[in-house]
């Protein structure tokens, strides 16, 4: 007798609450639309070294993704997998200038984490004056205009960061600083912010 | 009326721009280099972040390596470094990002931090040591049982043009001992051979730094 074909399963995300890469590739998956299963890792308990997840992420970073059989590490590869795996809501433009500048303006934003607050204030300063400086012709309602792209979908957690961890003076950043608004108002975006997730510890 | 040829701006020493190098090479797109030097106060505006490289298309100005070649990859389709499977795409972009993001940079900062007077040489060192032994296990790790003549398969790709670099930096600069990660070693010298990947080493460049006498 022939069986119904099982349905596909979740893609399954392994993510911390409070990681701005994990947060990343949460917001991706909400724009998309992609019912998930979050799995938690406990970087503080040091979780991210365990056996079975060092097997899914040898550089024991999250966020790490099992879709099907495909196994992937890192917020950059998993954000593009997404787009074309699941391609509603692209989160990349056809037009080659314009892809440019979203991937462009994601790269920027790699900030050490683990480092000394004032060493990260000064790397943060540095990608935020360089991105304010490039977008400020072009923001629309989001960073490239009216619709979010991929450029938002790293930005954002970027600035949450920034803003609730490291005492950024965002006045310094206006446009940055609008952007900001916008995202904890838009919401797939509110939905992975990193106190709404199953891993954040409950408020006193 | 001939298109312009693209302007690289790049570093000899640059693993970054190296990348580029590369990736240019293999698609047989011909263009014009331009130094940059690490206090040129005029490059800032092309790149606002100062970092090198950068890549002037016409009327498109892409900074950062992956940003670059990824667009090289749209508009330069011969020779594509990335395949069509996903799961070996999600691969070349992983080892990439590995590099790019938890490597090459954290080395950077190690070397600057030298050269800055906040690092003694032997904490320098200690320090990209660390960084380049944990990214290098790690790309070890996801290359379990390969076979293939690079790193995801039998033709050079996206992980081998930024692996190509990587290794030569810990190799002539760090005093990395290659035997530890034996893919890598294989692959190195391998890309040793390519016509495209010599073309684009930091002593073929034309500010290199000349030899010690």
């Amino acid at each position: 007798m022939a069986s119904a074909e099982a349905p596909a399963a979740r893609p399954i995300l392994y993510s911390y609450w409070r990681s701005s890469c994990s947060h990343r590739v949460r917001i991706a998956l909400n724009l998309k639309g992609i019912d998930y299963e979050y799995r938690a890792v406990n970087l503080l308990k040091g979780e991210q070294s365990d056996p079975e997840f060092m097997k899914l992420n040898p550089m024991k970073f999250v966020p790490a993704l099992v879709d099907g059989d495909a196994v992937i590490g890192d917020s950059y590869a998993i954000a593009l997998y997404l787009e074309d795996k699941y391609p509603q809501r692209p989160l990349l433009p056809q037009d080659l200038k314009k892809k440019a500048l979203n991937i462009q303006r994601f790269i920027e934003q790699k900030v050490g984490t683990g480092e000394s607050i004032p060493w990260v204030q000064q790397q943060i300063d540095r990608g935020f004056t360089a991105v304010e400086n490039m977008i400020k012709g072009c923001a629309g309602k989001f960073a490239m205009g009216d619709e979010v792209q991929l450029a938002d979908v790293f930005l954002a957690p970027q600035i949450f960061a920034a803003v609730t961890r490291y005492q950024t003076d965002m006045s310094n950043y206006p446009t940055l600083a609008r952007l900001h608004g916008q995202y904890m108002t838009h919401p797939a975006f509110e939905a992975a912010l990193p106190d709404r997730q199953p891993d954040a510890p409950s408020s006193g | 009326m001939a298109a312009m040829k693209p302007v690289l701006y790049s570093a000899a020493i640059s693993s970054c721009s190296y990348r580029v190098r590369i990736a240019l090479s293999l698609k047989g797109v011909e263009y014009e280099y331009r130094a940059v030097e690490w206090n040129d106060t005029d490059y800032e505006k092309i790149n606002p972040i100062k970092y090198v490289p950068a890549l002037q298309d016409g009327d498109i100005l892409v900074s950062d390596s992956l940003a670059i070649i990824l667009y090289l990859e749209d508009k330069y389709p011969q020779h594509l470094l990335l395949p069509q499977d996903l799961k070996r795409k999600a691969l070349n972009l992983q080892i990439a990002s590995i590099v790019c993001s938890s490597i090459q940079p954290l080395q950077c900062y190690a070397v600057i931090g030298l050269i800055k007077g906040k690092l003694g040489p032997d904490e320098s060192l200690q320090i990209v040591h660390h960084y380049i032994d944990k990214g290098f296990r790690a790309i070890e790790k996801l290359l379990e049982g390969c076979d293939s003549k690079f790193a995801t398969g039998d033709e050079v790709q996206l992980a081998d043009v930024f692996l190509a670099p990587q290794i030569h930096a810990g190799v002539t600069r760090f005093d990395i001992d290659m035997s530890k990660y034996p893919h890598l070693e294989r692959f190195y010298k391998a890309y040793m051979e390519i016509p495209a990947f010599q073309a684009a080493r930091p002593e073929n460049q034309p500010d290199a730094p000349s030899p010690p006498q």
